[in-house]
């Protein structure tokens, strides 16, 4: 067991352990979120759910997994190959990269960068990249259509998502995630949600709009654009882009948890787990996971105008006036 | 005692990551976590693509769509109606290139820092003001 344990303090192995473990988290939350989306489904609407695969269904998505490995891959016989299928790769990268900085407990995060929130908006803002890529290469009119809408919603929400996370940076005087969770506190009412209540709202709502979520899910639209920029997906091509949707809203939950409502820091100093803190974090991500899901079924799809205005006209001027009452905050106090 | 040794070995082997986490070399772990992830698809498709039938034919070949037949070719000059929203996204992703390094060391540039930021949000909300003004902001 020690021996074990030592090999966890070398470099290359440490590292090519944790990138192990990433990779089984980022695809192991992708099948358990596209299963509690369904089971969450299911229970807003007054039905089941899946419940037929193993004990209360809870084998589906392995089934699923198991199906799509098997199906054909159909591609349109005129599109782009090589930038059809390099989308979902493109897609696939930047929801796994970012667990590289998340940190899960204080001394386990893979790669602590001193410029984590940075990288953070660097590689998400990647993610229009592959929605584009799909949306062209499979040239297809719809698409095309809901990759056009995807670029202009990615682009547009990346900038109050950029300036929402400037007070929590003005707050720890740090761009390094640990730190941020370390300034934090373990009291709930030390974590920056409350301080940073608008700033935490506009980051909610941009993050939503980033992994296309409903309210924003213009991009695929089932019901007027059919599926938008992965209609002519089939088969494992289709089931990476699910994945990447799925493990990007992950990221976005984990994300949203370290950065306002403490990380792994517990709610009251007395309920501190110690080496097991990690179970805080899980638990507040899959918190956030759910409102994201309860959401889902609750609000209808808004416009595309509708779609900027919120964007532009709300969400800015909401960051831009909250970072100057936070800059004032701390200059008088 | 012998498994440790083998683990320096393993460790000179790959002795670019001996030197620990420096700074350079946490950017190396993200440049081959990328590769990795990469690959691990690469494999997956690969891997599926064997497993998985693949009978081709004129008809499969064809653009599902909606279902119909297709009529247009959407690869043909169409407007991007956004441009304008991508140069403001321009212009405030430069913004905030300038607010981080500000934000991080904010707490040590007291009245001074909180002035100088005030005039240089105000030139690009005036910006913004006039875009929205100009409809600019509007999708049509």
């Amino acid at each position: 067991m020690q021996t074990v344990l030592n090999l966890l303090e070398v470099e290359p192995i440490r590292l090519l352990i944790s990138f192990g473990a990433v990779l089984f988290l980022v695809l192991n939350l992708a099948a358990v979120l596209t299963m509690a989306e369904r089971k969450v489904s299911g229970y807003i609407q007054l039905r089941y759910g899946p419940n037929r695969v193993g004990p209360r269904g809870l084998l589906q998505p392995a089934a699923d997994v198991f199906k799509l490995f098997t199906k054909e891959n159909v591609s349109p016989g005129r599109s782009d190959l090589w930038v059809f299928l390099g989308a979902p790769i493109a897609m696939f990268i930047p929801a796994a990269l970012v667990w590289l900085v998340v940190p899960f407990a204080p001394e386990a995060v893979v790669a602590d960068l001193n410029v984590a929130i940075l990288f953070f908006v660097a590689i998400t803002s990647i993610g229009a990249l592959g929605v584009v890529m799909a949306g062209y290469g499979s040239r297809s009119a719809f698409s095309l259509l809901g990759a056009l809408r995807g670029a202009a919603q990615m682009i547009s929400y990346e900038v109050p998502l950029i300036l929402s996370l400037l007070g929590v940076v003005m707050l720890t005087g740090s761009l390094s995630l640990v730190d941020v969770v370390q300034a934090q506190g373990d009291t709930i009412w030390t974590w920056y949600f409350l301080p940073q209540l608008p700033m935490f709202i506009t980051f909610y709502i941009a993050g939503l709009a980033e992994v296309k979520r409903v309210p924003f899910d213009l991009p695929e639209g089932e019901s007027e654009i059919v599926g938008g920029y992965m209609i002519e997906y089939s088969g494992m091509t289709w089931a990476l882009i699910q994945a990447a949707e799925f493990a990007s809203m992950a990221v976005i939950s984990a994300v949203t948890v370290t950065l306002f409502v403490g990380g792994w820091q517990p709610p009251l100093p007395f309920l501190d787990l110690g080496p097991f803190n990690w179970v805080w974090f899980g638990l507040k991500t899959a918190l956030i996971m759910f409102t994201f899901q309860w959401i889902r079924w609750s609000v209808p799809r808004l416009r595309m105008d509708q779609l900027m205005d919120l964007g532009w006209k709300i969400l800015v001027p909401v960051t831009l006036i909250w970072l100057f009452v936070t800059a004032g905050a701390m200059l008088v106090f | 005692m012998r498994l440790d040794y083998r683990v320096e070995r393993l460790g000179l082997a790959l002795g670019i990551l001996q030197q620990g986490a420096s700074y350079g070399m946490v950017y190396l772990y993200v440049g081959i976590f990328m590769l990795l992830v990469t690959g691990f698809i690469a494999t997956t498709l690969v891997l599926a693509r064997l497993i998985s039938p693949g009978r081709r034919s004129n008809t499969k070949a064809q653009n599902y769509e909606t279902g119909e037949t297709t009529v247009t070719d959407p690869w043909r000059p169409f407007p991007v109606r956004y441009y304008v929203f991508a140069l403001l996204f321009l212009i405030f992703d430069v913004e905030a290139a300038f607010l981080y390094p500000w934000a991080v060391i904010y707490d040590s540039l007291g009245v001074y820092g909180f002035v100088e930021m005030v005039i240089f949000v105000l030139i690009l909300a005036v910006g913004l003001v006039y875009a929205w003004k100009k409809g600019a902001l509007k999708w049509v």
